[in-house]
């Protein structure tokens, strides 16, 4: 980890060129849902939605309850198929992607920090967070390490690490959910509320890991509740109910 | 590492790190299979590719096939047409359904395993746990006895079978315990594609967690791939990451295992989502 960190002179040329093309590019994105199972009516939630985020950019959505923030983060995921338009990520056109190509996208480019943990049962805390690694093939003491490293700067206790999440507190299990976002320095990051339910110094870390990732050249798009927290580390904001049918 | 690094090839000082890169030929590619008893349809028509180190869900209900799928593609079952083309270790690219008898056995005590619904059917169970690991690793040339034992031992350990009962018959072993044998001895030989029928079905949950970490870690460290079919959606979002919904022998939605649970286009996959609670 510390060993392994560049002098910013060197990646300041890569980052300055990547930064031309947009790292998320929506253009013209359509959603509606079709319900089978209460009268097949096509329920139209979105309409019209164009938005870029560039590299060192973070960026939030906006707008009131249901006005389609957690829709198209979930587009840009993948686990909402894109209804119509152009969705691209890192370059990868996600419209009619297949499988294959969206789970290698998720694998080295594209980090997410969803809203609540979902794990294996029994697996302990240090190695959830270090599993984005272990999928890059990174050799598994330097994954280890540095997921315990991230795990203490977020203020885990080291008596937890070899513990499973699925016991820990609504905050804890947030904060393995964001150093699990954080391990791997990917170049787009989606944050579903990555602030929400942390104290003070908890939430400062986490601000202090979303700036950093920025400084490194992160796309960054989240959605916060926390209004303080979205002014210190956005750089703009997108209101959904621009896209509202 | 840096962002620039991460945005495309691994740069040169991790590539010794990395998994072998993916060939770009499928190791499984399934078309056409179909199967039908008399004139009732087993399955029909199912398609689809799988890489390496992929892990595929099958899901759908009761009666809709997804035995017979598995039953066909092992070889177990003669399907009326189709063909399952299967990359082997050098390269080249074969029918598995066009091998002669004592090739295809040969692939499923190697490259391919095999785990039963009903660990009956995959155990010998009048031999010792230790043997039916054990025997595994002998089809495959291991002799020396005592690591024959040794790594028999260390299997059993994994899948939380005490060490102490190794010279036991599976017959004395609970339904759940005899579950973990069979696949201590399906996965023993290091496969590179493992078939699983409802691997999980009898087991308590926290067996059944301990099964699918197993199984994710030698997915990703040995590049295995699985095809797994089971009732429950939650093992399937955090163990598949690719999932094909079958109804009435067909198959009628499949792709990205999150994308099929939490936005099912089809009408059968809609009402098999909503009608559990929460996965
Ligand atoms: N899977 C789905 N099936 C049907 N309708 C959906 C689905 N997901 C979202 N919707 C609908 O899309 C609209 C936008 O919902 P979404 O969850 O994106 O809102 P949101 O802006 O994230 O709201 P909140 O701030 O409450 O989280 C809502 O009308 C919602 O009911
Ligand atoms: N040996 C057989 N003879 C006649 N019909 C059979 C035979 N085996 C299966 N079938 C029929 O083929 C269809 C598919 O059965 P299959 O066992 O593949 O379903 P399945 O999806 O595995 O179901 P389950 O979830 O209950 O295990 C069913 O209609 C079944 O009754
Ligand atoms: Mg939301
Ligand atoms: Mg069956």
């Amino acid at each position: 980890m510390e060993t392994e960190m560049i002098a910013p002179t060197v990646k300041a040329a890569p980052i300055a060129s990547a930064m031309d093309a947009p790292m998320i590019d929506l253009r013209d994105v359509a959603k509606s849902f079709v319900l089978h199972t209460q009268g097949s009516v096509a329920i139209e939630v979105m309409r019209g939605a164009t938005l870029q985020v560039r590299a060192s950019e973070c960026v939030a959505l906006t707008g009131a309850s249901g006005a389609g923030k957690s829709t198209l983060m979930r587009m840009i995921w993948g686990n909402y198929r894109v209804g119509a338009g152009s969705i691209r990520v890192a370059g990868v056109e996600l419209r009619d992607a297949d499988p294959r190509s969206v789970l290698a996208l998720r694998r080295d480019r594209l980090g997410h920090v969803s809203q609540f943990l979902r794990v294996v049962p029994r697996v302990p805390a240090r190695e959830v967070v270090a599993e984005p690694l272990l999928a890059l093939g990174t050799p598994r003491d330097e994954a280890i390490e540095r997921s315990e490293a991230l795990l203490a700067r977020l203020n885990i206790p080291p008596a937890l690490w070899h513990l499973s999440p699925t016991t820990f507190s609504g905050g804890e299990q947030q904060r393995v959910n964001i150093a699990r976002g954080f391990v791997h320095p990917f170049p787009v990051l989606l944050l579903d509320e990555p602030t929400a339910s942390l104290d003070g110094a908890n939430r400062a870390t986490v601000l202090a890991l979303i700036a950093e990732a920025k400084a490194r050249g992160a796309a960054i798009l989240g959605i916060f509740h926390d209004t303080a927290a979205r002014e210190q580390v956005c750089d703009r904001e997108v209101d959904v109910s621009a896209f509202t049918p | 590492m840096t962002a620039e690094a991460a945005l495309s090839t691994p740069p040169a000082d991790r590539q010794d790190a990395m998994p072998t890169p993916m060939p770009e030929v499928p190791l499984l590619q399934v078309r056409g299979l179909t199967r039908r008893y008399g004139a009732r349809i087993g399955c029909a028509d199912v398609g689809f590719d799988l890489w390496p180190g992929e892990v595929m869900g099958i899901v759908g209900e009761s009666g809709s096939g997804k035995s017979t799928l598995l039953s066909c593609l092992a070889g177990h079952l003669t399907p009326d047409a189709g063909e399952v083309l299967w990359r082997g270790p050098d390269g080249t690219i074969r029918d598995v359904l066009a091998m002669a008898e004592p090739e295809r056995r040969l692939l499923g005590r190697t490259d391919w395993a095999f785990v039963h619904q009903n660990p009956r059917d995959g155990l010998r169970m009048g031999v010792s746990a230790g043997g039916n690991v054990g025997e595994r690793l002998m089809a495959v040339g291991a002799r020396h006895y005592g690591r024959i034992r040794s790594t028999a031992t260390d299997w059993l350990g994994r899948v939380e079978i005490d060490a102490a009962r190794i010279d036991d018959a599976p017959r004395s072993f609970s339904g759940g315990m005899q579950q973990r044998l069979q696949i201590a001895r399906n996965l023993v030989t290091h496969p590179r594609l493992v078939l699983m029928d409802e691997p999980t079905g009898g087991l308590d949950v926290s067996v059944q967690a301990r099964l699918l970490d197993l199984l994710r870690g030698l997915v990703r460290e040995m590049g295995l791939s699985a095809i797994v079919v089971t009732h429950d959606l939650a093992v399937v979002r955090l163990l598949a990451h690719r999932l094909m919904v079958m109804k009435d022998g067909r198959v009628v939605e499949a792709g990205l295992t999150d994308q099929v649970l939490d936005d099912p286009q089809h009408a059968y996959t809609q009402l098999l989502v909503s009608s559990v609670l929460q996965v």
